[in-house]
């Protein structure tokens, strides 16, 4: 689960690494209302969006050429970044083209005293299987430049925490003096601390800058925290940030289905993740375009099933739908068999159905589904399953084109 | 031979009384398996499915010599499992949970380095050599003993591809799936040392999937280690969308790696024969093989 940047430095004063005045708004009154409760003159207000690379976004189909970062030396200023940046689309080169809406800003006072920028981040390194600390001498939005050779990695131990020898080591190479490399143990061991105990996977904060006065803080934060650790951590789930789902996104996760949205015509549904992968693979590899991609999980009860099928068919872009299931275990043919059934019987299916199943129960089932009579294209194995779903897919496309050609034919006859 | 497991392993099954342990228990005794006995803290003394039930692992090897064991306990205990098998001396385990948090497993990590147990998993279907031992969850009937070894990263996807090694009737030695979890026990260049060492393995196929580093270490050992066993590998997910980024940590940490290009890349230049479609696993081997 990410957190936003104003939900992180929330956790970030907590623990005790140090960061500016701010507040969180979703109006452009509201920012200016906590623009004026900050003792400061100038003030920097930021699009919260779950990606980074704000500073060099842009607001989609808006004439605002300033990105989701923006300096305000008044309070007319904030309001103006507010009413550009919340409820429009920014793109920036982590969302991908789609870009994500801004429903919050994050006004935090500006600090224009920054002598240099460090970056700092911990996560765990799956090469080595150990907590991490990542840090380079040049951080903020040169990180992209810097060479992946020159960013200094140690090793923590989970048991032990972050050794004041590690962080010395690490504070000579990025050029820190006495009193910076005492911060810098601080703020590592407060990195430490949130990072075990609300079960993070990613921590990082770019820039961490240092100050005049020779102060290190945190100007930007991200946290992200291990989805599979949250049901010991229930009050983080309140931070979940529902709009940052896409249609179908949201619904899949609460009823435990991995569900992801594409723009083709074949809507997927396939038992486990690598399956998933797979089918989309095989369809892409002959000319198709999948519509979206349901993975379910191999403990599915035919309940769930019925929902996953929902969701696939519920797809306006579907021409076709490809059910590809590997039963073994828990996961049986039959049960993905009674869920189609079932769904069929409540909604018949728009789109033609391709069924592949195998392992499992599959005889069983497919005896199964073939005596209730249902219109349904069967496969004999995956290739054979992808051909099937990509052609009717376009059959149907064919259709569509052909009814529209006649009509317009049939009108100019007439 | 086989890898791993064969005839005579001796297995207990920690959570056995559960669900999911039942009901595996259950297949696994039905496949000629040898399963010893189960573990369920305050049942000890019980019996289920006519297995002897005990309070603790070290309990369970004390009175039934078991060398490999299952774990079907909920993900909130399952690390705690792992170590409790790890301090009895189990020599196999084979951990099935999934959705365990990931620091958990770095801390089983620290345990496993300075132990003499492998662990397969978490997050796994397990591991079978067909028609001796089946420790986890993988449907039998697909499965045919045979010239193949088989390692993969993917459950689901570990049939499809051992379907096609047995409609192709080149069968399997044995098969390998070491779970999808960032943090996991056996990697695929220590199976793929196994099978290389392994006289029933002709040929082996390797399964991966888009993320982490383990392809490119695996291309990379059979560059250090040659190998006059073909190897087919396939990676999934080439047309999977990328997702929103978080920050450059992950970036960074995979220097470059993880990408299905990058490591069908790696692959091809170790010399490993690539499977361009999940379709062709099985042809593609018995070609390679045909060939050989």
């Amino acid at each position: 689960m990410n957190l936003h940047e104003y939900q992180a430095k929330q956790l970030f004063s907590e623990c005790g690494i140090p960061v500016l005045a701010g507040g969180m708004a979703t109006s452009a009154t509201d920012a200016v209302r906590v623009a004026q409760q900050m003792d400061t003159t100038g003030w920097i207000v930021k699009a919260q969006i779950h990606a980074g690379g704000r500073g060099v976004g842009y607001f989609e189909g808006t004439q605002t050429e300033q990105g989701g970062i923006r300096i305000a030396d008044s309070t007319d200023a904030v309001r103006q970044a507010a009413v550009d940046m919340l409820g429009h689309v920014l793109v920036t080169p982590q969302t991908g083209p789609s870009g994500r809406e801004v429903k919050y800003v994050y006004v935090e006072q500006y600090d224009d005293d920054v002598q240099r920028e460090l970056y700092l981040a911990m996560l765990v390194e799956h090469r080595t299987s150990q907590v991490t600390l990542l840090a380079s001498a040049t951080g903020g939005e040169d990180i992209e430049s810097v060479s992946l050779e020159s960013i200094l990695d140690q090793p923590i131990d989970i048991n032990a925490g972050v050794t004041i020898q590690e962080v010395s080591e690490m504070a000579t190479k990025l050029g820190l003096d006495d009193s910076q490399t005492e911060q810098l143990h601080s703020i590592a061991r407060a990195m430490f601390e949130l990072f075990t105990q609300r079960d993070a996977t990613l921590i990082e904060i770019n820039p961490l800058a240092v100050n005049t006065e020779g102060r290190l803080i945190a100007l930007d934060a991200t946290v992200t925290l291990d989805d599979n650790a949250l049901f010991r951590h229930p009050e983080m789930e309140q931070l979940r940030d529902r709009n940052e789902f896409l249609v179908g996104e949201l619904e899949a996760v609460e009823h435990g289905l991995n569900y992801v949205k594409l723009n083709g015509n074949v809507g997927c549904l396939a038992s486990g993740a690598g399956l998933s992968l797979a089918t989309l693979d095989a369809i892409k590899l002959i000319g198709g375009e999948p519509a979206n991609f349901l993975d379910v999980p191999p403990v599915a009860e035919v309940g769930r099933v019925k929902q996953a099928l929902r969701l696939v068919t519920s797809d306006p872009g579907v021409e076709s739908i490809l059910v590809n299931v590997f039963g073994g275990g828990i996961m049986r043919c039959d049960t993905i068999a009674d869920a189609l059934i079932m769904v069929n019987r409540e909604t018949p299916m728009r789109v033609p159905l391709v069924v592949r199943l195998a392992g499992t129960n599959a005889d069983f089932a497919l005896r199964r589904l073939r005596d209730t009579g249902l219109s349904i294209i069967y496969a004999q194995n995956l290739a054979d399953a992808a051909e099937r779903a990509v052609s009717a897919a376009k059959h149907k496309e064919q259709a569509v084109r052909r009814s529209w050609w006649e009509r317009v034919m049939g009108s100019q006859k007439s | 031979m086989s890898v791993l497991v064969d005839k005579n392993t001796k297995v207990i099954c920690q959570g056995i009384t559960g669900q999911q342990g039942t009901f595996y228990t259950e297949q696994v005794l039905s496949s000629g398996t040898q399963m010893v006995g189960g573990v369920r803290p305050g049942k000890g003394g019980s019996r289920h499915l006519g297995l002897p039930v005990f309070d603790t692992v070290q309990e369970a090897v004390a009175a039934t010599e078991a060398e490999a064991s299952v774990i079907f306990v909920p993900r909130a205990q399952a690390a705690g499992a792992i170590m409790e098998a790890i301090d009895a001396g189990i020599g196999l385990v084979v951990c099935v949970t999934e959705r365990i948090p990931v620091l958990d497993m770095v801390k089983v990590k620290q345990a496993l380095g300075s132990s003499n147990t492998r662990l397969i998993g978490p997050n796994c279907p397990g591991i079978i050599t067909p028609a001796e031992c089946c420790i986890g969850i993988m449907p039998q009937e697909i499965f045919q003993r045979g010239r193949i070894g088989i390692i993969s990263r993917t459950g689901t996807l570990t049939y499809e591809a051992v379907w096609q090694t047995t409609t192709h009737n080149l069968g399997q030695s044995t098969c390998i799936g070491i779970g999808a979890d960032p943090v996991h026990g056996l990697s695929f260049s220590d199976c793929l040392e196994m099978f290389m060492r392994d006289n029933e393995t002709e040929g082996i196929v390797l399964i991966g999937e888009i993320g982490g580093i383990e392809e490119e270490d695996a291309a990379e050992y059979v560059r250090a280690n040659k190998t006059s066993k073909p190897i087919v590998g396939y990676v999934a997910g080439r047309f999977a969308p990328t997702g929103r980024r978080m920050g450059h940590a992950g970036a960074i940490i995979q220097r470059g790696a993880g990408g299905a290009e990058e490591k069908l890349e790696a692959m091809a230049s170790a010399g490993i024969h690539i499977a361009n479609s999940p379709v062709t696993i099985g042809a593609t081997m018995a070609k390679v093989l045909a060939s050989a």
